[in-house]
């Protein structure tokens, strides 16, 4: 089995800060608009470089929005960065009718996504967010796993044309991918081949899903992982020939099993490949505070849970 | 009325609680909770007319919206040491389990909180609400609600300041932490607001200054002041001009502790400067 060596922990949004640094030298159409959170979005290094490039607009997010969408016309690439929660539920109708609607090119940048935000609590972790952002025609999802490629997105968003929306997180997690690795949108990475059953995870779930991989060979199952850094548009074929090949699905997501990758998964297999699936995911709850690794434990999102679910739908080929 | 002393020594020991709650979990606001733990105090101690015990509805009672929910340690601080629930669940503050989020909510149930916050700019709407609430109950006490300076940059605050006027909503009381600092830096360098009063009073409101907002004696009077003034057809705002990290001397004036907890030798170096006063939890 392929295995992947850790070389680090980093937090994926300081990939984007990283990113979106590399971007200011690179492409002097990339602006960057922030609302009062430039150190937690790593957005302090634009700030330093390009600051007439730079636009604070205070705690307005639906001004940020409204403003970014407004700055495409002449060319601007705008890239908006707060919370997952103040980048999507806050601003919802502005995104839907002045970016989605509109088809403006804008990139939405939100950290400190899902439960791992930790401490702060269930007012500011938002598990609902991919199922709104997937929700809006034409609208781009990506959700990454680690730093470098969340380092690499960024890069690569800049490059494509029409809306995006970034997912990232806040704590410390494991660095595993190809330093400068291509960032191909909506195209499935496999990390691991195997014949019993498909993991297919995203965001911090990934690397989850190949400590899993891991105890399943062990046990004698042996995983394929897939990583799906793009929810939308969804890699249909990579997961409907994986699907096929091993005959089973876990998917593992930090999000609600309502709206997020595993219903846009099931929703791929029902139509082509109907397929014993399991979802490892929140379900339909709120979260809490408590320290990330507590959270993903008691709320199911971790390396153990995904061992569970694939023994189970492996027993259900 | 209670002695002034007395809610002093409250205000020391609310202050001892917010840094030790903060310093346990190595997360959470110290540098907005410590500034207004002179408003919390005089607000629950003193101004406000309160029911014993906790019940959601809060009929025949004022009643208080923190719409900056990020401050819950001088919140949670002032309920318990007003009775809300024990002194030692301020021990589980963001912990897993508790009771004590870390913004505060109703989904666990804490006697106190009414409403969850933390997504700024939500709680005047909110306390609009529970205002229009009251007066189709017959119910004549008042809605108090805090917003922080920083957070009125928000539109929707706006909304409500204008539906308040409009509407000639005059049994709410709504203070703003007039702090100067938001995350980023001073509000005046991250987005200047200008005079928050001329804003205020041109919507319509009736707007006093508490230029002490630190200094006990001063926060009650004007706290009793704003309460003079409702029932005029119009809302009141009271600016509360405050220190940010008020009473630990390294947090101050600074937004650098807006969302930072101390190690151990900067606790130790607060808990010097606040005497315990009421018992530690
Ligand atoms: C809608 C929303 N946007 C952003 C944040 C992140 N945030 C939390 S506190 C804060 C600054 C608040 O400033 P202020 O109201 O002045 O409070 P203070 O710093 O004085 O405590 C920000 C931007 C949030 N909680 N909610």
């Amino acid at each position: 089995m392929k295995t992947y060596t850790n070389t680090g922990n980093k937090d994926t949004r300081s990939g984007f800060g990283a990113g979106l640094e590399a971007l200011g030298k690179k492409n002097e159409n990339v602006v960057a608009l922030c609302a009062d959170l430039t150190g937690s979005l790593k957005m302090d290094a634009f700030k330093a470089n390009h600051p007439e490039r730079f636009f604070q607009v205070g705690i307005a997010e639906a001004n940020m929005i409204g403003m970014a969408a407004g700055m495409t016309i002449g060319g601007k690439i705008p890239f908006t960065g707060t919370f997952a929660n103040f980048s999507t539920g806050r601003v919802y109708d502005q995104i839907r009718q002045s970016v989605a609607y509109s088809g403006k090119n804008v990139k939405i940048c939100a950290s400190h996504a899902g439960i791992t935000l930790g401490e702060d609590g269930a007012t500011h972790q938002i598990l609902e967010d991919i199922g709104l952002m997937k929700m809006l025609p034409g609208m781009t999802v990506i959700n990454t796993c680690d730093y470098n490629q969340t380092k690499a997105a960024t890069l690569a968003i800049a490059d494509y044309d029409g809306p995006v929306y970034l997912r990232f997180g806040r704590p410390k997690v494991a660095n595993f991918t190809p330093e400068n690795g291509a960032f191909n949108i909506g195209k499935a990475v496999e990390l691991t081949e195997g014949n019993d059953v498909t993991i297919i995870a995203t965001g911090h779930l990934v690397w989850e899903a190949l400590e899993a991989a891991k105890t399943l060979n062990e046990a004698g199952i042996s995983a394929e992982v897939i990583n799906i850094h793009t929810i939308k548009p969804l890699d249909a074929n990579a997961i409907i020939a994986s699907a096929q090949k091993t005959g089973c699905v876990v998917t593992a997501e930090e999000h609600n099993y309502m709206g997020g990758l595993g219903e846009s998964v099931a929703r791929v297999l029902a139509e082509n490949a109907p397929t014993p699936q399991e979802m490892v995911a929140t379900q339909d709850t709120f979260g809490e505070s408590g320290t990330p690794a507590q959270l993903m434990e008691k709320y199911g999102l971790n390396a153990e849970a995904i061992v569970t679910a694939a023994k189970k739908v492996v027993a259900r080929k | 009325m209670a002695d002034i002393a007395q809610l002093e020594d409250m205000v020391t020991q609310v202050r001892r609680d917010i840094i030790r709650q903060v310093h346990k979990v190595n997360s959470g606001h110290p540098g907005g909770s410590l500034g207004c733990a002179e408003f919390f105090v005089a607000l629950y101690q003193e101004v406000m007319n309160r029911k014993e015990g906790f019940n959601m509805n809060g009929e025949g009672e004022d009643l208080f919206f923190l719409s900056n929910g990020h401050i819950s340690p001088v919140f949670y601080s002032v309920l318990a040491r007003s009775g809300y629930f024990p002194v030692e669940e301020l021990n589980t503050f963001r912990l897993l389990n508790s009771r004590l989020q870390g913004h505060p909510t109703t989904h666990e149930g804490l006697p106190g909180i009414r409403m969850a916050s933390g997504s700024l700019g939500q709680g005047i709407s909110v306390a609009l609400g529970a205002a229009a609430t009251k007066k189709l109950n017959n119910d004549n006490h008042l809605v108090y609600a805090l917003c922080g300076d920083g957070e009125l940059q928000e539109g929707q605050n706006w909304e409500a300041i204008m539906y308040a006027a409009a509407n000639k909503v005059d049994n709410i009381i709504v203070s703003i932490d007039l702090n100067g600092q938001q995350i980023d830096g001073s509000t005046d360098a991250v987005l200047g607001m200008g005079s928050i009063r001329s804003k205020f009073e041109a919507f319509g409101w009736d707007v006093l200054d508490v230029k002490e907002g630190n200094n006990m004696s001063a926060v009650i009077d004007g706290l009793k002041a704003a309460k003079a003034k409702t029932g005029n057809k119009k809302p009141i705002c009271v600016l509360l001009h405050t220190i940010m990290g008020n009473g630990v001397d390294f947090m101050m004036h600074t937004h650098a502790w807006h969302g930072k907890a101390p190690n151990d030798e900067q606790l130790a170096i607060g808990l010097a400067q606040n005497a315990e006063t009421l018992g530690d939890y």
